[in-house]
């Protein structure tokens, strides 16, 4: 009897469960806007974290994205899609939405990141193997154009990847020296603008938010070059001139990253490379204005959206550590310890909330931009970039 | 008898201590190893990649690892390559360190 009645209980039991599985099958999904979402790269397991950044917390996770050591991320003009660029050369569109991988293709042997054109409809790749870029239709990920980035010495590594207005982007070639301009404003077949003698081995560039001025970092020498993207002809020009003072460099145990470059009321700032300062710049005329001594070698410089705090973190092995720099003093306002290997710093695009992944205690945290005051915790693994929907509509990321 | 009994006690007592103290080396190990492999996988992998088939820096899978010496691996992880971006590791990681990492990347980060 009694057990009878535990199988008619257990019968019971499934079928409601199956009745309530096809109801949640038939309802519509729930109406969301992608605006505050943002996904955090899993660098180990291959995998994204989707989020809720009003709500700091977790959606869901997607897997199945390969290497994404070092990995990005751009997003669709309507915010729905993440393009993110592997480290393997996997190119994945990702829908926030439904969670789920839409389009992967595998590009290249060996990646360094991308961007999207102004008109969301390119999505461009830089390789360092084999050295050059691919650009693929935003829609399908089919193949627009190969640009290989063949010079002198063979091909090239690429970095520095942006887009800039005009349906163009800009690369430079780490072996050669160069910064190359793709130009797609008359259709699929680029106009390749060639800028040599942008100095030796640019390691990282970036496009200021207002699509002007193209800034590429030199690891071979003491100082950045620039180019005013407003000017015809197109030249480069040499900024910050001997910043090291002909002393000797300290080791760098992790590249700086120029992406995000701070504009604070009229002056810049970005890390040196092999001294642990950040400098500041005047925004009109490129001259060095002066320095902030920081605590090891910066990683990432990020300024608010309006400017008023940097946040700095560091590269191995003083990584542990923050430092926020005041944008109009240029001293530190805040130092504390989030935990091991904080990788990566992102602002929500109001300025109100700070993400910071650190990787090696499997978090992403969020901060109050203004009172340092951790707000939530999102667990993560491995932990690297966080990415926030709004950038969508940023120039030059 | 109460001799035999601390004697017995003493030796209990010894070998208690000496099983405690290999655990304690063996967990020592085991934990610089694991703090190694984090190392190499992770903050090496920037440049090499994690999966070790290069970035900014070069291949440093077993198959090109195996065309040199554990000693000649180290020496280059220790001192760096001077023009380039590889940093020298001294003061970070001692010469047994980096000679465990030599050989781990020659068996292929295993």
């Amino acid at each position: 009897m009694t057990a009878l009645l535990k199988s008619l209980l257990i019968i019971a039991a499934t079928l409601m469960a199956s009745v309530t599985h096809a109801v949640a099958a038939d309802q519509q999904p729930v109406l969301r806007g992608t605006g505050n979402l943002g996904i955090i790269v899993e660098r180990t397991t291959g995998s994204l974290v989707i989020f809720d950044a009003t709500e700091r917390r977790m959606i869901s996770r997607v897997e199945g994205l390969g290497d994404l050591s070092h990995a990005s991320a751009v997003f669709s003009p309507d915010e729905r899609y993440a393009f993110i660029f592997g480290r393997d050369g996997g190119l994945t569109k990702v829908d926030l939405l439904t969670s789920s991988i839409v389009h992967r293709v595998m590009q290249a042997g060996n990646s360094i990141g991308g961007a999207i054109s102004d008109d969301g409809t390119l999505v461009a790749v830089a390789n360092y193997e084999p050295g050059g870029i691919k650009v693929f239709d935003t829609a399908t990920l089919a193949e627009v154009a190969d640009i290989p980035a063949t010079w002198t010495g063979g091909r090239s590594k690429t970095i520095g990847l942006e887009d800039a207005p005009g349906r163009r982007f800009l690369f430079s070639l780490w072996d050669a020296g160069e910064t190359w301009i793709a130009d797609f404003s008359k259709g699929n077949t680029p106009q390749i603008t060639k800028l040599t003698g942008m100095g030796d081995r640019p390691y990282d560039a970036l496009v200021t938010s207002d699509g002007r001025y193209y800034v590429a970092g030199l690891f071979g020498e003491d100082g950045l070059t620039v180019v005013d993207l407003w000017q015809s002809p197109l030249t480069p020009r040499r900024i910050l001139r001997g910043y090291g003072n002909g002393e000797t460099k300290l080791p760098v145990y992790k590249m700086p990253h120029l992406e995000s470059w701070a504009l604070a009321g009229n002056r810049f700032v970005l890390p040196a490379i092999g001294r642990h300062e950040l400098l500041w710049v005047d925004a009109r005329t490129f001259e060095e204005t002066n320095r902030t001594a920081v605590y090891g070698q910066p990683v990432f410089a990020v300024a608010g959206p309006d400017g008023r705090n940097v946040w700095v973190n560091f590269a191995h092995p003083l990584n542990d550590t923050i430092q926020v720099v005041d944008s109009l003093t240029g001293s530190i306002v805040k130092q504390w310890k989030p935990g091991p290997a904080v990788l990566h710093i992102e602002f929500a695009p109001r300025g109100h909330d700070v993400w910071v992944s650190v990787r090696d205690a499997n978090v992403v945290q969020v901060y109050d931009a203004y009172t340092f005051e951790k707000k939530a915790e999102i667990a993560a693994n491995s932990p690297s970039g966080i990415f926030l929907t709004a950038r969508a509509h940023r120039m030059g990321l | 008898m109460r001799d035999g009994l601390h004697h017995i006690l003493g030796l209990a007592t010894a070998f208690l201590l000496a099983s405690i103290g290999a655990a304690l080396a063996d967990s020592s190990e085991e934990a610089r190893e694991q703090k190694l492999e984090r190392l190499v996988r992770q903050d090496c992998g920037s440049c090499h990649g994690m999966t070790f088939k290069g970035g900014l820096g070069p291949d440093i899978r077993a198959e090109r690892m195996a065309g040199f010496t554990p000693s000649a691996i180290a020496a280059v992880i220790l001192d760096g390559v001077p023009g380039t971006p590889m940093p020298p590791w001294r003061g970070l990681l001692s010469e047994e360190d980096a000679l465990w990492i030599a050989e781990y990347l020659r068996k292929g980060g295993r």
